[in-house]
């Protein structure tokens, strides 16, 4: 199917409001993507026809709730080149999904094991492990990165020996926009006996991944990142580390028999999903998923490419401009900076002229301490922007610029 | 001049302009006038917490009344803090205390006050006030 921007934004029905008088121009795509009408339609669908609570009841209407969740957990399966489909725990988000994963291993680490985590982590993926090594008495040490936002791979090997245990990193860096070269990352871990954890919440909308190919052990992402509604997401793992894995949280749903003196777990993925999930949003999740092959990750990728390109070195004939995060290998993510002028000051006037960007340090603050700025300006692409919209960017920093030196 | 007159004189100045940017210009230009504050009070006690930006407030008495020197790495953030320092500063505690802020409001600035905007200005009228009311107890001993 040919690409047609035009026909895409169509789908997506806050595309035609306006913000402060103007057309609105949603450069915050890191953050969180939009909705197509699709995704909309199958949450009113779900409260309007089969609303009912899932897996333990015999009544139409849950039987029906259950089908359609579990059709969807079959879905992400598919697109995430995932063996089995009890290796998808339905999560909150990535956020849950990593706290799961950490909480598990503070049985299993103990002193004088290695947890190794990369320089270019969201907060989400450094605290959990912080506090994981603090209970188990583990230590963290972390990949650096260079001047132009990628990892330093010499030094990861260094950093790799039979006590590291464990190694988190992102798939895409959200301040940057990196893509990490994972399968080597992977490939090394595993030679000196570590799991690795990819977060690919970042990834997710621009790369799809196969998660068998790719041999990793646990792979979390959100829902929300991928045109899919917010309050869900997945932990993906190897059967055989989901099952050494103990529960997080206890509740319905996640127990096999239950009496005072013992209760004996239900098995995967029951055993993760304590409580009532978002079942709306398990579904809808499904459908966004349906919606972007439909569409083609290749078309998306060679689409957004382009643009990323064509914003470059649109922003970079700004004078005094400075793009962070500048491998060859990125998704479309600019982070910039004007010189002199706080990303505040920038953010605040595009706003004004209906720009959504993000400003600050976006969650990681690391990379901000290493580049020894307070923050940045973040404009995220995606498939359903135009060059128009980049046009429009590049005219709002010009004119901030103006007013603010 | 009281508070309400400085207010009053900031409404009127500000409804000069109909544009926004001219009035972010001169939100701007208010800014470049902040007099610094003084090096060594750009203390980490003296940052006020909940900003994007950083913001320096420090606060003292002279003849009775409340006198607030400030800064901020952001050069709009500094704008919204020469305007409340115009309002605020050289005030007595208990006018501080007491005073109305929709004159915010009124000059178009009621986005900066949001309490969940990331460079919430709340914090800072919160923190002005929170000076006044301990140099008011001090002056009660």
């Amino acid at each position: 199917m040919s690409f047609d921007v035009q026909k895409i934004r169509e789908d997506f029905p806050i595309l035609k409001r306006k913000v402060n008088g103007h057309p609105l121009v949603y450069l915050d795509n890191a953050a969180t993507s939009q909705k197509p009408q699709a995704v909309i339609d199958c949450m009113v669908d779900y409260y309007s026809n089969y609303n009912a609570n899932i897996h333990r009841w015999v009544h139409t209407l849950s039987q029906e709730a259950t089908d359609a969740y579990e059709v969807a957990r079959k879905k992400i399966q598919n697109h995430f080149g995932i063996i089995h489909p009890e290796e998808v725990i339905f999560t909150s988000g990535t956020t849950h999904a990593i706290n799961l994963v950490a909480n598990g291993f503070s049985s299993i680490l103990k002193k004088g094991d290695e947890v190794l985590v990369s320089a270019m982590e969201h907060h989400s993926n450094i605290v959990p492990w912080q506090m994981l090594c603090e209970r188990t008495d583990a230590t963290l040490k972390v990949i650096p990165m260079n001047e132009t936002g990628e990892l330093v791979m010499e030094d990861f090997e260094k950093l790799l020996s039979e006590n590291t245990k464990l190694v988190f990193l992102n798939h895409v860096s959200n301040a940057l926009g990196t893509i990490n070269p994972i399968e080597e990352i992977i490939n090394k871990a595993h030679k000196v006996g570590a799991a690795v954890l990819i977060d690919g919440a970042q990834s997710c909308a621009h790369i799809k991944p196969n998660l068998k190919a790719l041999d990793v052990d646990f792979y979390v992402t959100s829902a929300h990142k991928m045109c899919g509604p917010t309050g869900v997401g997945i932990l993906y793992g190897k059967k055989e580390w989901l099952e050494k894995l103990p529960p997080y949280q206890g509740g319905g749903e996640m127990i096999k028999e239950v009496t005072f003196e013992k209760t004996t777990y239900a098995g995967l993925p029951h055993k993760f999903e304590a409580g009532t999930p978002n079942i709306a949003g398990g579904i809808a999740f499904g459908v966004a998923i349906d919606y972007l092959n439909e569409i083609g990750f290749q078309e998306i990728a060679t689409y957004e490419d382009g643009l990323l390109s064509y914003a470059t070195s649109e922003l970079l004939k700004i004078e005094g401009l400075k793009i962070y995060g500048t491998s060859k290998n990125k998704t479309s993510v600019i982070s910039f900076n004007l010189d002199g002028i706080h990303p505040y000051d920038v953010g605040t006037i595009v706003d004004k002229l209906g720009i959504a960007v993000r400003t600050g340090h976006h969650c990681a603050q690391p990379i901000m301490d290493y580049y020894k700025i307070p923050g940045t300006v973040r404009a995220s692409f995606s498939f359903y922007n135009t060059k128009e919209e980049v046009d429009k960017l590049v005219e709002a920093v010009k004119r901030a610029k103006m007013m603010l030196s | 001049m009281t508070i309400t007159t400085i207010q009053e004189e900031l409404i009127d100045e500000f409804s000069l302009f109909d544009d926004w940017m001219d009035k972010y210009e001169h939100l701007i230009e208010l800014g470049k006038s902040l007099p610094l504050i003084d090096a060594s009070l750009k203390t980490e006690e003296k940052l006020i917490k909940g900003c994007q930006s950083k913001v320096w407030l420090h606060a003292e008495m002279t003849d009775g009344k409340v006198v607030f020197t400030a800064d901020s790495d952001a050069i709009i953030t500094k704008g919204i803090i020469a305007v409340l320092i115009r309002v605020f500063s050289n005030q007595l505690p208990e006018t501080i205390i007491n005073a109305d802020t929709s004159f915010i409001d009124e000059i178009g600035l009621k986005e900066h006050l949001s309490p969940t905007r990331a460079n919430g200005l709340v914090s800072m009228i919160k923190q002005m006030k929170l000076y006044a009311v301990a140099f008011q107890a001090q002056q009660k001993k």
